[in-house]
């Protein structure tokens, strides 16, 4: 077991702490811990149902906590909107309808700049470097593009705030494999440009592959906390929730 | 039972007020709002099958009405023998033709397989039908106009008793109402609000402009009478005992019995409407048109042919609508194409609804008697007002005597208030669903 | 040889250029309902009475101008009065909102209720206009009738048939025009038609990137207040000035934002067009055109008209239902600014 590593450090940029909450009825999440470190990847796995959305949704304040603390770079955040927070430097990728399906993709990254008055073209540029291929079809609606193509749209879009951390809600659900490992890799460079990353993924091993703290939630409750390297190796983590 | 008593008391409220006009202002006045709030009772009751129990949106109550009124027309006026001879065989042939036109192109396009070829053969029957319709047509709807225009023009009725375009303009709206719900439902709402918007113009403009069928914008004018003249019920020694009873003149006692008997015979319908609109919506029929309402993907999920469902119960409240126009235009006496206004025959009945309680009969009957007492007496109170308001201003201004001779119209601003008020402070109604 | 060009003439005369003018006041009707589809969601029922509220403010001032002596030379009055019915009944549609729809957007009301509120709004409107302005007809038009008169037109060409251009025709073509242009550039190039139609397009993540929706609302009625009194100005200089004419024109301005595509502002405009050129078409009689493109002797009789003018309101409903069978999302699909 590795409760050990649950108290998050007080250096954390995002802390989640003891969030208990749920939306208006029963609660889901119970106590429940998630925090990031700078220039980090984070990844909450778990079963169907485990709360892992809800708990990002919690962190990024779409869902009334009853119990518990966020704080970004120290400052208590609790008590703000998602578009408080964004301003404050979260960015979000929902899940689902994450773009401007009419829009071109530059107008997409530049709705994501919305609430900077500065000059962005900057962003938009680091953006466009690293995914190449939008560069290529900024003139295009976003809503024509592949799937992962659409993705790579959401991400920019999230980016175009300069956030300190990015939070991604299943990023690779309904892109094929290889995709996928396209996806991880910019992840992975986005971490590295200081951005820290909080993510829910559904394909738990690829992820924390990648993932510098993993986080195994089962209802609603943290139930292993651990780089991800020392999930992956964790026989009982592998069984019950890799599959072997 | 709190809500049955409170109910109890709207509906007596209600009838205190008919009877403090009948007493200060005058009892024909009393009994003209009570028929014509029977007889709008009966269009909400239409709108409430469609809306309260179903969620559909139908902003063509005008054309339904209007259309169940031309029964009366059809069914009790005598028919013209002249016009028959000069053209009835080659109108009634040529809407057969146009009929036969549309059941072609339907045919057309169902049967042929896609493609350019289908489009070409579509286009192609719908001309060559519609020029063959026109040759046969026109020359005789032409010939009927000219048969003695000044008081005929048209093909007339069939001579029979007035009562029966009751039914029979049921059957008519009904029948428009299934070739409107063919097309429009089962699409967004907003769209079926938009195609029978539409449909009721175009009744309008059909009852105005064919002119061999309804003498359009010249009126059918002496309608065969459901209940005697008051001439006639004058000579009646009943009626003269009464009006010496009564100590009242015997013309205006004579108008009082005539309205009653048309009060009598609307509340008769009336009530079998509600007995039958009561039963239907505590029926399993009902729950369930409730559910589909309620959630459409569960009840579609669960097997339910919404599309269907709701085109029937489009079908009888459009078939209710044209009831109440039957009757109406039997009221009246008379066709006037020209008094469809689709604010008073289509919205207002919708302000009746809301303010009643949709979802609810009786809240849409009381809805009803409300809104049309609130329609009559808000003319006279808008001119008050008015006048208050304007007292400042010298008799002789000329803004004071332009918003006097406008004043009527305040009482479209009240109906808008009372419709606002209610869908925000008191969404369901005076008389809620249960 | 001259025969093609009589026919052509006739046809511009009665059909071609009317159809414009009307389809283009159409249009900005029908944009301002497509506009307020796609940002507010609802159908908006009380866009005819708003019109002739706002034409009638129109009137009025123009009415106050004409009696200080104050003339816009051969143009009409009425544009110089133009702003201030804009600005009343963008002020207007604001006062409405903040008292009636905001409510039912902070509630997230089911679309259906924001129609039948929208219904109330019609009541108070219509009965707003007829108490100021009486149901009546109202004339307001003055300068130049004709830019091209029938005579003229003969005179200068030796056609045998005649062309005018009514002043009202090119200058309802012109503004129309001016006003689509300016309605794409705002949308497409500026920081809040982009957020417009980001709103329209993903109202959650609008919100996430900071979008504010009441001022989207705000900058949505703002616009649908213009354009409609632009339409409803043109229409009266072109037409007349009626408001129950005005409520009328609900259907063509939902048809033709229906058959162009509910949501999309290049579907209501080609939707306009679309409506006007089927309704001055059908209704119109085509024997002068034809009898010029006929050989000698073979002039039809009849007049060749497929419909009466009568029935216009049928050929609109009748494209709407082609569109509805065939084509439910309209020409452009739906729902995107």
């Amino acid at each position: 077991m590795s409760e050990h590593a649950l108290a998050p450090s007080p250096e954390a940029v995002l802390i989640g702490e003891n969030m208990t909450g749920g939306y208006g009825g029963a609660d889901i999440l119970h106590s429940c811990t998630i925090a990031v470190e700078k220039g980090e990847i984070a990844v909450i796995v778990g079963p169907n149902g485990a709360g892992k959305s809800t708990a990002m949704k919690a962190v990024f304040g779409m869902l009334k906590l009853r119990e518990g603390q966020v704080r970004l770079s120290g400052e208590d955040i609790t008590s703000l909107t998602p578009q408080a927070r964004v301003r404050k430097g979260m960015g979000f990728v929902p899940q689902t309808a994450n773009i401007f399906p009419s829009m071109t993709v530059e107008e997409n990254l530049e709705m994501g700049a919305f609430i900077r008055d500065d000059n962005f073209k900057d962003t938009m540029g680091q953006v466009y470097d690293l995914f190449p291929i939008l560069r290529d079809k900024r003139r295009q609606a976003a809503g024509e593009l592949s799937g992962g193509q659409r993705q790579q749209v959401a991400v920019g879009r999230a980016l175009m705030t300069k956030p300190s951390v990015l939070m991604l809600d299943e990023p690779t659900a309904g892109v094929s494999p290889i995709v996928m490992d396209e996806l991880f890799d910019r992840i992975i460079e986005i971490a590295r440009t200081g951005i820290s990353i909080l993510m829910v993924e559904q394909n738990a091993r690829q992820a924390l592959g990648i993932a510098d703290k993993g986080y195994v939630m089962v209802q609603g409750r943290n139930r292993y906390t651990d780089t991800g390297e020392a999930l992956l190796a964790d026989p009982e983590v592998r069984k019950s929730f890799l599959g072997g | 039972m709190t809500g049955y008593l409170r109910n109890v008391a709207l509906f007596s409220l209600m009838g205190l007020a008919l009877a403090l006009t009948g007493m200060f202002q005058s009892w024909v006045l009393a009994l003209t709002i009570l028929n014509m709030s029977l007889i709008s009772a009966m269009m909400a009751l239409g709108v409430n099958m469609q809306w309260g129990y179903a969620g559909i949106f139908n902003v063509g109550i005008m054309g339904f009405t209007a259309f169940g009124g031309l029964a009366a027309v059809l069914i009790a006026m005598p028919p013209v023998p002249e016009a028959w001879a000069a053209g009835g065989v080659g109108a009634i042939l040529g809407l057969m033709l146009g009929a036969g036109t549309i059941f072609a192109a339907i045919l057309v396009w169902n049967r042929l397989p896609p493609g350019k070829l289908r489009v070409v053969a579509l286009i192609a029957t719908l001309v060559v039908g519609y020029m063959i319709t026109r040759f046969v047509f026109a020359p005789a709807t032409a010939a009927i106009v000219r048969v003695n225009p000044a008081t005929e023009g048209y093909l007339g009725g069939l001579g029979l008793p007035v009562i029966l375009s009751w039914p029979v303009g049921a059957i008519m709206a009904a029948g428009l109402a299934w070739v409107v719900g063919k097309i429009a439902l089962g699409l967004r709402s907003d769209y079926l609000a938009i195609a029978t918007l539409g449909i009721s113009e175009i009744v309008i403009a059909v009852l105005k402009f064919e002119a061999w069928l309804t003498r359009g914008v010249n009126n059918v004018v002496g309608i065969p009478r459901a209940v005697p003249r008051p001439v006639t019920l004058q000579q009646y020694e009943w009626v003269q005992g009464l009006s010496q009873r009564l100590g009242l003149g015997l013309s205006e006692t004579a108008r009082l019995v005539e309205l009653t008997g048309y009060a009598i015979m609307f509340a008769i319908v009336l009530g079998a409407l509600i007995w039958l609109s009561e039963k239907a919506l505590n029926s399993p029929w009902g729950r369930m048109m409730r559910a589909i309402r309620d959630n459409e993907t569960a009840a579609r999920a669960m097997g339910k042919d919404v599309t269907r469902r709701h085109l029937m119960v489009f079908i009888l409240g459009s078939g209710v609508c044209g009831l109440a126009g039957a009757m109406m235009v039997t009221l009246d006496g008379q066709l006037t194409p020209g008094s469809y206004e689709p604010l008073r025959f289509t919205f207002l009945i919708w302000v009746m609804v809301i303010v009643g309680g949709s979802g609810n009969n009786w809240g849409a009957v009381l809805g009803a008697f409300i809104i049309w007492f609130l329609w009559v007496q808000a003319e006279p109170a808008g001119r008050w007002m008015m006048d208050t308001l304007t007292s400042g201003l010298s008799a002789d201004s000329p803004i004071r005597q332009h918003l006097m001779a406008q004043a009527a119209h305040t009482r479209l601003i009240m109906m808008g208030l009372a419709l606002l008020l209610m869908l925000r402070f008191a969404p369901r109604g005076l008389i809620p669903e249960r | 040889m001259m025969e093609p060009i009589n026919a052509f003439v006739v046809l511009s005369n009665f059909v071609l250029i009317p159809a414009l003018a009307y389809g283009s006041q159409i249009a900005l009707g029908a944009l301002g309902i497509t506009l307020i589809f796609g940002i507010l969601r609802f159908a908006h029922f009380a866009h005819g009475d708003i019109m002739a509220f706002g034409t009638g403010i129109v009137i009025l001032t123009t009415w106050g101008l004409q009696a200080q002596g104050i003339g816009f030379g051969p143009l009409p009055t009425a544009l110089l009065a133009l702003p201030v019915g804009i600005a009343v009944t963008i002020l207007y549609l604001l006062a409405v909102d903040r008292t009636v729809y905001r409510f039912y957007r902070r509630v997230k009301a089911k679309p259906m209720i924001f129609v039948m509120a929208a219904l109330g709004v019609m009541f108070v409107t219509n009965g707003i206009t007829r108490l100021i302005m009486g149901p009546g007809e109202r004339r307001f038009d003055d300068g130049e009738r004709f830019i091209i008169t029938v005579r003229d037109f003969r005179e200068w060409t030796g056609l045998a048939e005649g062309l005018a251009l009514r002043s009202s025709q090119v200058l309802t073509i012109v503004v129309a025009l001016l006003a689509m242009v300016l309605l794409f550039w705002f949308l497409n190039r500026t920081r809040a038609g982009k957020s417009m139609r980001a709103y329209s397009d993903n109202e959650d993540l609008a919100l996430l990137s900071g979008i504010n929706p009441e001022r989207v609302v705000v900058i949505t009625w703002a616009i649908t207040g213009t354009l409609v009194v632009l339409a409803g100005t043109l229409y009266g200089l072109d037409k007349s000035y009626r408001p129950f004419t005005y409520f009328q024109l609900l259907l063509p301005f939902f048809a033709a934002a229906i058959v162009g595509g509910l949501g999309n502002p290049m579907g209501a405009i080609v939707g306009g067009y679309v409506v006007a050129f089927a309704e001055m078409g059908i209704t119109y009689a085509w024997r002068r055109v034809v009898s010029y493109l006929m050989p000698e002797g073979m002039e039809p009789t009849g007049l060749m008209q497929i419909l009466p003018v009568d029935y216009k309101f049928a050929v609109t409903f009748g494209i709407l239902v082609i569109v509805l069978i065939f084509r439910p999302t309209g020409i452009f699909r739906g729902r995107t600014l």
